[in-house]
């Protein structure tokens, strides 16, 4: 059995854990392969989409994961001012507990609040991303990829380019890529560079061109400057001066060196649209490996066993 | 307008801390109508004629000090009653060993006028367990906009000026305030925050609120919003007292100031002694508080200024939420902790068994120096003085929980630790107000 009930944060997961999803998470992904991409494997089991916050990916990719397992999905959105002040997460998590759910799968805009959550109902609670602390299946996706692309993560050098700070996606990967052995680079202006990062276990780099230059990958993060509620950086162009992939920053990475995004991405912010359609990026496979390792996260944490898989498929 | 004991109480057989006259040993107490008419190290003198009907109590194993005198406690009344009313904080007080303490002006309405000055006077006089000292808004509405008329609320009974956790942005509107109160002789209080620094911050910014995803507030904000009133009480001339302060470099400054022979005081916190920023680990808005638990290198500093002076004096910083407040996300969740019935023995337990501190100087900083700062009557025991002390346990381990507590807050982040230093008894005017034997203890003995 897997030793985990939640998957809250990366953080708390050792790197047999992680292993462990992301081979699952292989199988699920040759089952996306096949004509018919369904399995019996969570039948009757009831998982609900608890989303706090906008989100179309991230949600979409869950709710196909548990329609791929057979599992019965109930999707709740909202994002108005009462729920964002997190006044109603008590009685959420009250409701939830008496409709009897097996699994919650849970966005919020407020750090904390999956875990909050996990210690007040019986259900497993898999964290889609809460505030700026952590989003943990983004995390295993990116691993998953840089796996298939790589090999393993031994010694690989993996740079995260973008607001750090404010990133979920970025505490994930350095928690995640750590255990595996990679190392980690993250890269950003200062503004966007919280306090004391490298105490998570990765070395800071302000220069764009040396963070990259000898990355086995780059991770680049969405850049969200229209909506500053209190401004800490000039704009999008002071931004992409100094941090935009593009053809010319493309060629100070080595080769083999694989680009890849969350989504969704601001072409031409962040990212150039060339090096976003170009040979390099592997965008739209993170996107499909992220049903398969949602797959996964939601079979072992139901209580499913690795070794039996194979005859549960 | 207090309620005094008239008969004769004597003491005997207490270990017995006055740091106003810096007595320390075995030693008495005689009061008669709520005033200390014997107070002294040794036993009573022979030619001591036995009173009758005197009430007498057999201090022995416990240590008898002066009340504490709390200066920063936020009582609610008017406005929030669900947190806690003048009657359950002033109850609290008592059982935590306090006789005398302020109540904080940011109620609703806040209070800005005498009206409200009078209110508190008026409600905590018929509790009766804690003589109160209001403190009024600095700035009307503490919008930090204007001022207030400061003669009108000081005549009211007003024993500070403060906008509570609003630092007074507008400089210019600070100095002059500071010089209309100056001829007054209160201090101004100014919780030193530039929140333009800490928009949204929700804990100390370092490693931890970057591990746990929570907006920082930096220590900049505190030390630079001190180093601005230093400089406003140096142009002025008024005393400033410098309410909880966390962090090393504001203790820096201040050393500094009070160095060159500015008039300037400060206080700081149970918790922010006894927590740091890894406490937030588990997102326990228990741990949610303004200023935030800092650094351990910065607690290390506050330690460090307690026992060498610097920092004058302890405050509870008692700011009692409901339940529901408190049952939010990390991220919404109100700031403050309560601390009034604990204050003591987390005192004691960190600065004093775990710490650089001896006893008598911990009852000075929770006594003696904050009537001092407040040129109040308190912290002694010299005889004359209105019969206002507590004896207390410093050996008694015991657990505080939620059940036990008064005051109606429940955000108490010392529920289920063990602490050792208990208060067993407190007197008012010679009354008792606590009782540890008689009444509903706030916690559990191990």
């Amino acid at each position: 059995m897997f030793a985990q009930k939640h998957l809250l944060d990366l953080e708390s997961y050792t790197a047999a854990q992680i292993l462990e999803i992301l081979d699952t998470a292989e199988s699920f992904r040759r089952v996306l392969d096949r004509p018919i991409p369904k399995v019996p494997v969570l039948r009757a089991k009831t998982i609900t989409n608890l989303f706090f916050e906008p989100s179309t990916r991230t949600r979409i990719s869950f709710e196909l994961a548990e329609k791929r397992l057979s599992a019965d999905v109930v999707n709740f959105s909202a994002s108005g001012s009462s729920v964002a002040k997190g006044e109603t997460l008590r009685d959420t998590a009250e409701n939830i507990l008496a409709m009897k759910v097996d699994m919650i799968v849970m966005r919020h805009p407020d750090s904390g609040a999956a875990r909050y959550l996990s210690e007040r109902v019986p259900a497993s609670v898999i964290n889609a991303g809460d505030g700026m602390h952590e989003h943990p299946t983004q995390g295993l996706l990116d691993m998953m990829t840089m796996r298939q692309k790589l090999g393993s993560l031994e010694g690989k050098k993996v740079t995260i380019v973008g607001d750090i700070a404010h990133s979920r996606v970025a505490r994930s990967n350095v928690w995640g890529l750590n255990k595996l052995g990679a190392r980690v680079t993250v890269c950003g202006p200062p503004p966007m560079m919280p306090l004391d990062i490298e105490s998570l276990g990765c070395t800071v780099e302000y220069d764009f061109g040396r963070a990259i230059e000898d990355a086995d990958a780059v991770n680049v993060l969405r850049i969200q400057l229209e909506r500053q509620e209190n401004q800490i950086f000039p704009g999008n162009r002071e931004y992409a001066r100094a941090y935009r992939l593009d053809d010319r920053m493309l060629a100070r990475t080595k080769p083999g060196c694989i680009i890849m995004h969350p989504g969704p991405m601001n072409r031409d912010v962040e990212i150039s649209s060339a090096v976003a359609d170009g040979d390099r990026q592997v965008i739209l496979e993170q996107v499909t490996n992220g049903v398969a390792v949602r797959m996964a996260v939601l079979y072992l944490l139901s209580g499913g066993v690795r070794e039996s898989l194979g005859q549960d498929l | 307008m207090e309620r005094r004991d008239h008969r004769t109480l004597i003491v005997t057989g207490a270990r017995l801390i006055d740091p106003a006259r810096k007595l320390d040993g075995t030693g008495h107490l005689v009061a008669r109508d709520g005033e200390i008419v014997a107070c002294d190290l040794g036993d009573l003198p022979a030619d001591f004629a036995p009173v009758e009907g005197a009430e007498q109590r057999n201090g022995e194993g416990l240590t008898l000090v002066p009340g504490f005198f709390d200066l920063r406690a936020h009582l609610r009344e008017p406005g929030y009653e669900d947190r806690e009313t003048i009657a359950t904080g002033c109850a609290a007080a008592a059982a935590g060993g306090y006789t005398d303490t302020t109540a904080m002006p940011n109620t609703h309405p806040c209070a800005d006028t005498p009206g409200a000055i009078e209110l508190v006077l008026v409600r905590s006089a018929e509790a009766g367990r804690c003589r109160v000292h209001p403190v009024a808004a600095l700035t009307a509405g503490m919008k930090g906009e204007s001022m207030v008329e400061y003669g009108d609320l000081f005549d009211a009974g007003a024993v500070a000026f403060s906008d509570d956790v609003q630092w007074v942005r507008d400089s210019g509107l600070m100095r002059h305030a500071m010089e209309s109160i100056r001829t007054l002789g209160v201090p101004v209080i100014s919780h030193p925050e530039d929140a333009s620094l800490s928009p949204n911050g929700t804990m100390h910014e370092g490693t931890w609120s970057t591990r746990l995803g929570l907006v920082g507030l930096p220590s900049a904000a505190e030390v630079s919003a001190i180093a601005r009133d230093i400089e406003l009480a140096r142009l002025t001339g008024a005393p400033l007292h410098v309410p909880h302060v966390s962090t090393r470099d504001g203790v820096e400054l201040i050393r500094g100031a009070r160095a060159q022979g500015l008039a300037i005081t400060c206080e700081t916190t149970p918790h922010h002694v006894f927590f740091t920023d890894s406490d937030c680990r588990d997102y326990d808005t228990s741990f949610k508080v303004k200023p935030p638990l800092r650094s351990v290198a910065d607690q290390e500093a506050l330690v460090e200024a307690l026992a060498d002076g610097t920092i004058d004096a302890i405050a509870s910083d008692h700011a009692p939420h409901t339940g529901t407040d408190k049952e939010r996300t990390f991220a919404h969740a109100p700031f403050g902790v309560i601390g009034l019935e604990t204050a003591f023995a987390a005192a004691h337990e960190r600065l004093v068994r775990r710490g650089p501190l001896d006893l008598p100087r911990l009852v000075e900083l929770m006594s003696t120096a904050p009537a001092r700062i407040l040129g109040k009557p308190g912290g002694s025991l010299e005889p004359g003085r209105s019969a206002d002390f507590a004896l207390i346990d410093p050996e008694d381990t015991w657990t505080p929980h939620a059940g036990g507590l008064r005051s109606k807050g429940r955000n108490c982040p010392w529920l289920g630790r063990a602490l050792t230093g208990r208060v067993h008894t407190t007197f008012l005017a010679g009354r008792v107000t606590f009782d540890l034997e008689t009444a509903t203890p706030a916690g559990g003995a191990v």
